[in-house]
Formats: C-alpha cells, sequence, structure tokens
C-alpha cells in the first residue's frame, strides 16, 4: 500500500546506494527515479545518513582488552590441552573428526564410506561425548559470573517458559520443584553442542542448579547418568525427545535426587 | 591444505577479526565493560566451536557468535532509548517538506559542522534493531546477505531496517539544525 507521499521503490533506492543493484536493476530504477520526487527525497535523505559515517565511529578493540583477551584464550587452550591428555584413553573429538574425513577422502569409493558410516558413527559418539561434558561445566562456571545467571529471572514457570517463545527454536519443558526443595529461579539462553540451548535455573539452600535443555531424537528417552568434572556433579539424561544436563556443584547424591525428582515432576 | 594445529588456525582465523567483535559489541552495548564481557563470552564460544566451523566466512561466523552473545547478555538494553515520532513513520514514507529540496549540499555541510562525538550519540541512541544492521552495514561494510545471515532477519526486512535507520539519522541531524 502506497499512499500519496510513499513510493514502494525506496527500498530499491537504498539498494542502488549500498551497491547491491545489477545494472539493468539500476538502469530499470534510474528510469522511475528520474520521475519519482519521493524517490528523489529519500535519496538525498540516505546520502545524507551515509555521508555521517566518517573517520572515528570504527571502535577498535582497546590495547588492555585485547591484552586480556589474548590472556585468556592462551589459559583457555592450554587447560583444554592439559585436560584432554592425561585421559588419554579417549582421544580428542578434533582428532577423531579429522581422522574420519581423511579416512573419507582416501576412500576408494563412496558407497563404501557410506556402507561403513553407520557403525563407525557408534565409535565417534563415545569420544564425544566427554568434551560435551566439559562444555556443561564450562557453560555452568560462566553462568555464575555476575550478572550472567539468568536473562529472565523468575520463580514462575508461566513467566520462564514463554519467555523462552521466538528465542529458541524449540518449547523447552519448565517445571518448578519447589515443592521438592529445588525452586525455579529463572532461564537464559545459552549456546553449547554448536546450537542455542535452553538454560533453566534452580536453587537448592545455598546451590545452584544449571539444568541444560535441548531436543534429542524424537521419542528419545535414556536414564540419568551421573558423571564428575573439575569438581562438578553432572547428570545426563533424555526424556520426552530432550537432552538434558544438569550441573551443580551440588553433592552427587543430592543432584540425582533433583535429576529424579524433575523426571517424575509433571 | 597441510593444517596447522587447531590453536593455530583459530589465531589465524578468527583472531583477525577481533576489531570487529569489539566494533560490534561495543555498538550494541553502548558501554565500554559490557562489551568487553560480550566478547570475552563470544571468544570463549568460538574457541569452544571452532573446531566444528567448516564455513568460508569467518568473520560473519564470529559476528553471529558476538551477537548471540550480546542479546543474551542482561546489560543488552532492548528498550527503546530515545524515538522521535517520526521513528514510526513506514519506509517509504516522506515528509512532505522533504519533498522540498534545499539547494546546498547537505554532504559537505554535516561533515563539517558534525564531530565524530556528535554523530556517535546519534547513532546510539537508535533503538537496537536499527542500531546493528547500520553499523554492520556502515562500519563493518557487509552485504545485505550477510547482515542478514547475522541476525538471522530476512533480507526485506534488513534493507527496512537499514531504511529506517538512515531515515532517522537524517531527521535527528535536521532536527538539530534547526534548533
Amino acid at each position: 500500500m502506497t499512499g500519496p507521499h510513499e513510493c514502494d521503490k525506496v527500498l530499491l533506492v537504498q539498494a542502488e546506494l549500498d551497491g547491491e543493484l545489477d545494472a539493468a536493476e539500476a538502469a530499470a530504477l534510474a528510469a522511475h527515479r528520474a520521475g519519482c520526487l519521493i524517490c528523489q527525497a529519500a535519496a538525498a535523505e540516505l546520502v545524507q545518513a551515509r555521508a555521517l559515517f566518517g573517520e572515528g565511529l570504527y571502535q577498535p578493540t582497546p590495547d588492555d582488552v585485547r591484552g586480556r583477551m589474548m590472556a585468556q584464550i592462551a589459559a583457555t587452550q592450554a587447560a583444554s590441552a592439559a585436560g584432554d591428555s592425561p585421559r588419554g584413553a579417549s582421544p580428542r573429538p578434533g582428532g577423531w573428526r579429522r581422522w574420519w574425513s581423511e579416512w573419507r577422502s582416501s576412500a576408494a569409493g563412496f558407497g563404501l564410506g557410506a556402507a561403513c558410516a553407520a557403525g563407525l558413527a557408534l565409535l565417534i559418539v563415545v569420544p564425544q561425548a566427554p568434551d560435551l561434558g566439559e562444555q556443561i561445566v564450562a557453560g555452568h562456571i560462566r553462568a555464575l559470573q555476575p550478572g550472567h545467571l539468568e536473562d529472565v529471572p523468575s520463580t514462575d514457570q508461566h513467566t520462564v517458559k514463554p519467555w523462552f517463545d521466538g528465542r529458541i527454536d524449540f518449547a523447552p519443558p519448565v517445571k518448578d520443584l519447589a515443592a521438592q526443595r529445588f525452586p525455579l529461579r529463572g532461564g537464559r539462553l545459552d549456546y553449547l553442542a554448536g546450537r542455542p540451548v535452553a538454560a533453566l535455573v534452580y536453587q537448592h539452600d545455598k546451590h545452584v542448579i544449571d539444568l541444560f535443555v535441548w531436543p534429542a531424537a524424537q521419542g528419545a528417552a535414556k536414564p540419568p547418568e551421573a558423571t564428575e568434572r573439575q569438581g562438578y556433579n553432572v547428570v545426563h539424561w533424555v526424556q520426552d525427545g530432550m537432552n538434558l544436563w544438569a550441573v551443580s556443584d551440588l553433592e552427587a547424591g543430592q543432584l540425582r535426587k533433583f535429576a529424579e525428582d524433575w523426571r517424575r515432576s509433571p | 591444505m597441510a593444517g596447522p594445529s587447531r590453536e593455530d588456525s583459530f589465531a589465524a582465523v578468527v583472531l583477525p577479526h577481533l576489531d570487529a567483535a569489539y566494533n560490534l559489541a561495543r555498538w550494541l552495548m553502548r558501554d565500554a565493560t559490557a562489551a568487553e564481557d560480550v566478547v570475552q563470552e563470544a571468544m570463549l564460544r568460538a574457541l569452544t566451536y571452532f573446531a566444528s566451523f567448516k564455513g568460508v566466512n569467518p568473520r560473519a561466523w564470529l559476528l553471529q557468535i558476538v551477537r548471540n552473545a550480546a542479546y543474551a547478555s542482561a546489560s543488552l538494553e532492548r528498550g527503546v532509548q530515545f524515538v522521535p515520532i517520526a521513528a514510526t513513520v513506514e519506509p517509504g514514507a516522506v515528509a512532505a517538506d522533504d519533498l522540498v529540496s534545499t539547494a546546498d549540499d547537505p554532504e559537505a555541510t554535516l561533515i563539517k559542522t558534525r564531530g565524530a562525538r556528535q554523530v556517535r550519540e546519534l547513532i546510539a541512541a537508535l533503538p537496537v534493531e536499527l542500531r546493528e544492521p547500520l553499523v554492520l552495514r556502515e562500519l563493518e561494510e557487509l552485504s545485505y546477505k550477510e547482515i542478514a545471515e547475522i541476525t538471522r532477519t530476512p533480507i526485506g526486512t534488513v534493507m527496512s531496517r537499514l531504511f529506517r535507520a538512515r531515515q532517522l539519522l537524517a531527521q535527528l541531524v535536521a532536527q538539530g539544525e534547526a534548533t
């Protein structure tokens, strides 16, 4: 719909100024623009706005920030290198992936690769699992820094659940376990396993529990499995087609109880 | 390709875009401390997921991570800060006064009379969803397609937001000159 002072070609006028039109489109637009006062006025306004962007607006990394960033990257890389080697038994996923892609490219035929893929997938899943646990713990530790824990601080599951609408491509199950002494504190978005995930935050006495949730294969289920990493307890299970990872400094038995209560809660 | 080690690759592939990451974070957050937090978080995520990065555009990949980290940050002010009435004007609508052309060259006057500081304040006053495509286009010089990918927004929306952002800027400048 275009009124007396509107023209649906103004976005094309802008696209031309931004160098997004090809020669034919630009020629067609020039013919229209010659007779359209609205497009001429829009062009003048766009040129004015673009002219504001001169020197001194780009904000490069200050030296002190760059220094801190490099130190942290180096420390993280050193920690992951040190964390990988003592366990020895499980090669790092990067190694597996490289091996797998080299194997694939050197395999005589694609059919051979496809035939073996199903079997190899099982092998690949095993070394990746520990890496994910580390990511979970790292995500939990990051979140414990001040101001990072909740994007939506609320004890009301009917506030937390809709908050995720439009922010994430699935509807995470949100349950309040206040009756079991694991009250809901809020939720936030996080990024794990190469995708955005929902993080639900629960509290037990002074301890914070992060519950990371993202979709698994439809209908998949797996009973809780407890592990310990870097002094944090981690419980992983799959329920109603959702991957669930609970992590906390809470004592292992208590965290396991949290997982069981959560599973049973409607 | 004889591959360098994963860590070397990160340094060679991702770190050259640290300034782009900081610039975007700084403009989105409008605060140096919050920007540093966001970039730090983004670099850690980038480090974690670098092994699975297979794309050809590491800058766009990193900027997308920065953007996600910024939007996940509690310090991002999503609320509209300063919206003149003209903000509600649809793209394509031009105020009747604008149809009367003022003859002098507007470009030259603007650059001369406005310091970078004032321009910075004008841009910072835009709502975040307008500021974001503007910064990516004008300062990072990204294409509409790249901006659409980074902001997970359809290209048409990128175009109309850019238009609104520029229209608002031009009008704010005009208002400033009138008073």
